[in-house]
């Protein structure tokens, strides 16, 4: 499975990429390969200032539905809107065109504290 | 972790496995939508050797069938099989089962689910006080469904047995794949047409059969299908799923499965479901889509537009081959015609759905 170095990575399977202080964040390979087929990204929070942890919206796959939590403190900015009719780019480029929302962090610190490639490779290992 | 003949074919073909009633079992291969329209459109294998296989012999065997089960197995000749449930004392089902006609009045082999294999056999022990030789013979019996518009032209060149012509629910027995003594019926779980193989499991004969119908198939395109697939496949065709759709505590009548209830005849807890067909249920096993978009699981409320909870989802998905959410579930007979408009909670959001027909279309 691919874990991209440049990336951060959470224990719930999100990575997130940061650029100054705005990020991307989507779930891991690993995260797609256990739901399986996604059907559903519903993200309801855009616009709202969130805590780490917190849900910040639901993937749906076609046998199970999975929370999503927000790696860092911050504010919800954009859901990609390419998933609304194509979520499946979720499975097939899960860093890429699968990426679900892009946020404002508060403290980009936050996130050099999340692990690297190589612990999250070793956790889901 | 019980195993079957095939559970190391299903790791080294690198199915994700999981724990299914008690068993090691294929949940997916190449993901479940694509395992879905291969069974729709072309033939899959689905590795099903967890359920249950009870061999009743003797002349008293339909006897203890007849008072156990719902539908009438006297009207069961050689090669025929039927779809029943066995009712406890309040009218709840034990559980939903095929019943083999092996040979008329004498031999009878019952097909149970894997979950509830141990409270079936008690039950039907307890209740054979006329000495029914009973064997259970699960563990020994392996069950290969193929399934599919193309399963069986597939099969064909495997047997002298006529398989392009087996209609629904009959079976015949002979040799396939070079191995003898198979029983294959044209039944299944999916709606896609196709047949399932039992078979003893000794030597290397699950071996034999399993490759001798990938190597028939590969060229047409068969697959692998897990037990996922095998969920939303029935669930579009709107078949019930025990534990989920029905059980213990819901009769056939509320679960729709009032055409396996046979009043001309006797069974456990007949005159309760009487009184229940004369007074008229109070709840009804339906199936909805979804017309907000979000998607129905076991367990979430169905409310009225009062936020009043007026039943339960039993099963819901997103049906693979018809681009929507659907669900099935008990809502009471106010809400249960055709047409009527419900509410399901999903995680807090009342979402619109619509009582539809079954199957989905």
């Amino acid at each position: 499975m691919n874990f991209p170095a440049e990336l951060k990575y959470t224990k719930d399977h999100e990575w997130i990429s940061l650029d100054g202080n705005n990020a991307t964040i989507g779930i891991t390979e690993f995260a797609q390969k256990e739901l399986g087929d996604i059907v559903y990204v519903e993200v309801e929070t855009i616009g709202k200032s969130l805590k780490a942890n917190d849900v910040f919206g639901t993937v749906e796959a076609v046998k199970t539905v999975s929370d999503l939590f927000l790696p860092v403190d911050g504010t919800i900015n954009e859901l990609n809107g390419a998933l609304t009719s194509q979520p499946e780019l979720v499975n097939s480029d899960p860093y890429g065109e699968g990426w679900m929302i892009k946020m404002t962090v508060d403290n980009p610190e936050e996130v050099e504290a999340l692990m690297n490639a190589a612990d999250y490779e070793a956790m889901v290992g | 972790m019980k195993t079957t003949p095939f559970t190391q074919k299903h790791i080294d073909l690198g199915a994700k496995m999981a724990d299914f009633a008690g068993y090691n079992m294929p949940i997916s291969y190449s993901g479940i939508n694509d395992e879905h329209a291969t069974v729709r459109k072309n033939a899959g294998v689905f590795d099903v050797s967890h359920m249950g296989e009870f061999i009743l012999k003797g002349e008293n065997a339909l006897g203890l069938i007849q008072k156990l089960s719902t539908n009438d197995a006297s009207k069961l000749s050689a090669g025929k099989a039927q779809y029943s449930c066995m009712t406890n004392n309040e009218g709840g089902i034990i559980d939903d089962l095929l019943i083999y006609c092996i040979e008329e009045n004498k031999v009878y082999m019952l097909v149970v689910n894997a979950s509830n294999i141990e409270k079936d056999w008690n039950w039907i022990s307890e209740h054979n006080t006329d000495d029914v030789e009973m064997h259970n013979v699960t563990e020994k019996t392996a069950l290969l469904a193929i399934q599919g518009p193309n399963a069986t032209k597939i099969l064909q060149p495997l047997t002298d047995m006529d398989l392009l012509n087996l209609k629904y629910y009959t079976f015949a027995k002979g040799t396939f794949a070079g191995v003898g003594n198979i029983l294959v019926s044209a039944t299944g779980y999916t709606g896609a047409g196709g047949v399932e193989i039992y078979f003893e499991d000794k030597g290397d004969d699950a071996e034999k059969i399993w490759n001798a119908i990938f190597d028939a198939g590969k060229s047409l395109g068969i697959k692998p299908i897990g037990l996922a697939a095998r969920d939303t496949l029935r669930l579009e065709m709107g078949f019930c799923l025990y534990g989920n759709d029905i059980d213990d505590t819901t009769t056939p009548l509320e679960g729709g499965l009032g055409w396996i209830t046979k009043f001309t005849k006797d069974f456990t807890a007949k005159n309760i479901l009487e009184i229940q067909k004369k007074e008229g249920i109070q709840r009804k096993l339906v199936g909805f889509e979804m017309i907000d978009k979000g998607i129905p699981r076991k367990g979430y409320a169905i409310v009225n537009t009062n936020d009043e909870e007026i039943g339960h989802v039993t099963s819901g998905t997103q049906a693979p081959s018809l681009g929507k959410a659907i669900g099935m579930g008990y809502v009471k007979m106010e809400q249960a015609s055709i047409g009527s408009k419900i509410h399901i909670k999903v995680r807090e959001k009342q979402l619109e759905a619509q009582v539809v027909k079954m199957p989905f279309a």
